[in-house]
């Protein structure tokens, strides 16, 4: 099974509770945390990178407790509009989810790469790179 | 005896549709297959371009007048400051200027996600953009302020004005320090995490006329889109010949252009805003040349291919900031574009701020304008001052105020 990446909103009430470990203890699931954060409200937000043979068991396991599960392939898109394909964001990336296309020089975009981490968001002079929450 | 052209005989080929006229990059292709000698004889002009952040750059602005009139004091476009230090309803726009509330670099490294180089391309948009301004009540210009909403085709004059563009070579920056450093040549990670380089390379258009010899006061060029103008040489226009490593062309290093054009032929495809993460706000300029094949020699200089252009590795965590001339060593535009090149033993990742796709495609497009008889060549009305006139940079020193009237 390929891993699937899926981005969870977790709801204050819940949020200082032991779920991603059951994913491990009952679904048997290996999991990869690409990004957590809590925010003020004290509601978790996580990028998770899961595999194994019971990840929708899981998931619906995770729905249950309260958690939204989002897959991750909709957060970071690119504005094609405002890209210049200049290239400035093809060092930052640090998985190599946007690069160089040679010799058309020409900058893609892997979203598969991607771990939303952000850093291109940041450092786009173009702003061409765009969160979708 | 090799080929010689004028730019009238040029001109006469290009109104008869007989012109015949190749990218700089089918250039460097056709003299590896036929030599110089060879695609000296066959092409008449080649087409160059770049697409790049250009901090220096700007736009001169005639509103028009209201009723009562108003002589600006301060003026601002979409809460960017502009100058007023001109006649009433004059103005220039920076492309650096910020919006003003803008949180700058308070909480470092800030975003700048809007200033001179987006109203700019907000107008060339032909979006809508909010003027206000303050005026101090004259007799023959009584109103105090105004704001009012204005397009670009609202207004009289708009022509874009850029003090120095399309840098002949530049650096690739690097930074050895622990930290990460946010930059004008974007984001750099510590410890040579990664190098950026801001050149077309081989399209280039002033490492493709390294001396001059076709390009100056006067020639046409594809500017942000439209017809612009070569006006004088660019500030910071130092073209010395750098001590350059083996297998590098021998060519001044320094070189820039002043150019201006109407903003109303422009597009947003073309001057674009741009926000350096850290640094501030910039506008990333289209600009292409065409390089007529005057002779054999033009043609041997506009056909250099990117392993025989060489940037300087510049260290931007002490030596850029504190003036030091050094460098880490020079590297060709063609490791630059591979994606990675070798610095004190360490493999680094490069990048680029200059989009060489974009640049690729503005040769493209003047290379057609120039075909279907849209684009002339122009001869320069007086030239750029080249290696020979010895330019070197002044520097600011600190000093106390003696005389003068500060």
């Amino acid at each position: 099974m390929p891993p699937s990446k899926v981005v969870l909103r977790f709801p204050a009430a819940i949020a200082d509770k032991p779920i991603i470990y059951r994913l491990v203890k009952d679904y048997d699931l290996m999991i990869n945390i690409l990004k957590a954060n809590i925010n003020p409200h004290k509601e978790g937000m996580m990028v998770l990178e899961v595999t194994g043979e019971k990840v929708e068991d899981g998931l619906d396991y995770l729905r249950r407790q309260g958690v939204a599960v989002q897959p991750l392939t909709e957060e970071i898109i690119r504005n094609e509009e405002r890209c210049t394909h200049c290239g400035a964001c093809t060092a930052i990336c640090p998985t190599g989810a946007l690069y160089f296309e040679r010799p058309s020089m020409l900058v893609r975009f892997d979203g598969e790469a991607c771990v939303v981490c952000q850093l291109c968001v940041r450092a786009c002079p173009m702003k061409a790179m765009e969160v979708r929450f | 005896m090799g080929v010689h052209r004028t730019f009238a005989e040029i001109n006469a080929k290009i109104k008869a549709g007989k012109v015949v006229v190749v990218t700089a990059e089918e250039l460097v292709s056709l003299v590896e297959e036929k030599g110089v000698k060879q695609a000296a004889q066959e092409v008449d002009v080649v087409t160059t371009g770049t697409f790049s952040p250009m901090c220096s750059s700007g736009a001169f602005f005639n509103f028009g007048h209201s009723v009562p009139r108003i002589k600006f004091f301060r003026v601002w476009l979409n809460d960017v400051p502009a100058y007023a230090g001109l006649a009433a309803v004059d103005a220039f726009l920076g492309a650096t200027a910020v919006r003003e509330g803008d949180p700058l670099n308070t909480d470092p490294p800030g975003e700048f996600r809007y200033g001179g180089g987006h109203v700019i391309e907000d107008l060339v948009a032909r979006r809508p953009v909010k003027l206000k301004a303050v005026g101090y009540g004259t007799d023959c210009y009584p109103r105090r302020e105004i704001e009012t909403v204005i397009t670009l085709d609202d207004i009289n004059e708009a022509f874009l004005f850029n003090p120095r563009n399309a840098y002949q070579n530049y650096a690739c920056a690097v930074n050895t320090g622990d930290r990460t450093l946010y930059t004008y040549m974007g984001v750099l990670k510590p410890r040579l995490g990664n190098a950026h380089y801001a050149t077309s390379g081989q399209l280039s258009p002033l490492l493709k006329d390294p001396f001059f010899r076709t390009i100056g006061i006067g020639t046409r060029i594809f500017l942000g889109g439209g017809i612009g103008y070569v006006v004088n040489h660019g500030t910071q226009h130092f073209p010395s010949i750098p001590d350059l490593p083996p297998g590098a062309v021998r060519i001044p290093s320094g070189g820039t252009l002043a150019v201006m054009g109407d903003l109303k032929q422009m597009s947003p495809r073309w001057l674009r805003g741009t926000s350096m993460l850290g640094y501030g706000v910039s506008l990333s300029v289209g600009i292409g040349v065409a390089i007529p094949i005057l002779d054999e020699e033009v043609c041997y200089y506009a056909s250099r291919p990117d392993r025989e252009l060489y940037a300087p590795i510049v260290d931007y965590a002490e030596a850029y900031p504190q003036r030091r001339s050094e460098n880490l060593g020079w590297v060709s535009y063609a490791e630059l574009r591979s994606g990675k090149i070798t610095i004190n033993g360490k493999e680094v990742p490069t990048a680029s701020l200059s989009s060489y796709a974009r640049a690729r495609e503005i040769c493209q497009i003047l290379k057609e304008w120039i075909q279907e008889g849209k684009f002339l060549l122009t001869e320069p009305v007086a030239p750029l001052p080249g290696p020979e006139a010895g330019i070197v940079p002044k520097t600011l020193d600190i000093r106390g105020v003696k005389g003068g009237r500060g």
